[in-house]
């Protein structure tokens, strides 16, 4: 009955569960898809009203973050999360959920270090170095005089 | 059926750039702060490169969802912003693009910590 390593690693791989990525990465494709879907309804519905283009992109882009930041707060967005991961979290409504779960989680601890601080604990970063990659940029721009 | 192709091509996109977080989080010890931040500078260099603008005219919120998106919107706004009033435009311009996201997000979270109460996170 003796196994080789080779054979007994893949009686190991057939008997034990399916990795969770094989869940977790068609959730997270399903619904970071649908997010953008309702993205371009809306910025359609938006251009249907007669803004422009980044007009409504910027409308858009409003109107995912309010949907997010209430569905947060009903604790919806959390529940929808821990099944989507990465899909919940990539697009602009996860930015948003970033900054309105700490707020309501952290209010307890104050306005000021609790709700206000704790607001920025994931968006600082991606606001700091966001603004920091894009002032890079408009450096490189000015120095070689390509704007 | 054709006016439905742009929602195809959006959800196609946007679940594809979401899917390669997912990879990100399954295969490394990245944290959803270093993802999203990742995400951003990442968008800030295509855009910077030229690279984005086709991914958003082919798949419209697909490609401005993600906060790839965004980035590539800060680029675009330095980009405006150093073309009209040079280097005051390099510091002016890419927060002045994100104003309206950021802005949004600031105050409606500070709304919702004052109407909602914090539930079980577990």
């Amino acid at each position: 009955m003796g196994k080789t390593p080779k054979e007994y690693n893949k009686m190991l791989r057939e008997s034990s569960p399916p990795s969770q990525s094989a869940k977790t990465l068609p959730m997270a494709f399903l619904v970071g898809g649908l997010i953008c879907v309702v993205g371009q309804a809306l910025t359609d519905w938006y251009g249907s009203l007669g803004l422009t283009k980044d007009e409504a992109g910027a409308w858009c882009s409003v109107t995912l973050v309010l949907l997010s930041v209430v569905t947060t707060g009903l604790g919806w967005y959390q529940k929808l999360a821990r099944k989507a991961g990465a899909g919940t979290l990539v697009p602009i409504t996860g930015f948003a959920n970033a900054m309105s779960s700490p707020a309501i989680e952290f209010k307890s601890e104050g306005f000021v270090l609790g709700l206000a601080a704790k607001l920025f604990v994931i968006a600082g970063p991606v606001v700091v170095y966001g603004t920091v990659a894009s002032i890079l940029y408009g450096l490189v721009l000015v120095i070689f005089g390509l704007a | 059926m054709q006016a439905l192709l742009p929602y195809l091509y959006a959800f196609l996109v946007g679940g594809a750039l979401c899917l390669i977080g997912q990879i990100l989080i399954d295969r490394t010890a990245l944290t959803p702060a270093r993802i999203l931040s990742g995400y951003v500078v990442a968008g800030v260099l295509l855009g910077a490169l030229g690279w984005y603008q086709p991914l958003i005219d082919f798949a419209g919120a697909g490609a401005t969802v993600p906060l790839t998106g965004f980035g590539s919107l800060l680029a675009r706004g330095v980009r405006e912003a150093v073309a009209e009033k040079g280097l005051l435009g390099v510091l002016t311009g890419g927060l002045t693009e994100g104003a309206a996201g950021i802005a949004a997000a600031i105050f409606f979270s500070v709304l919702a910590a004052l109407v909602f109460r914090s539930r079980d996170q577990s």
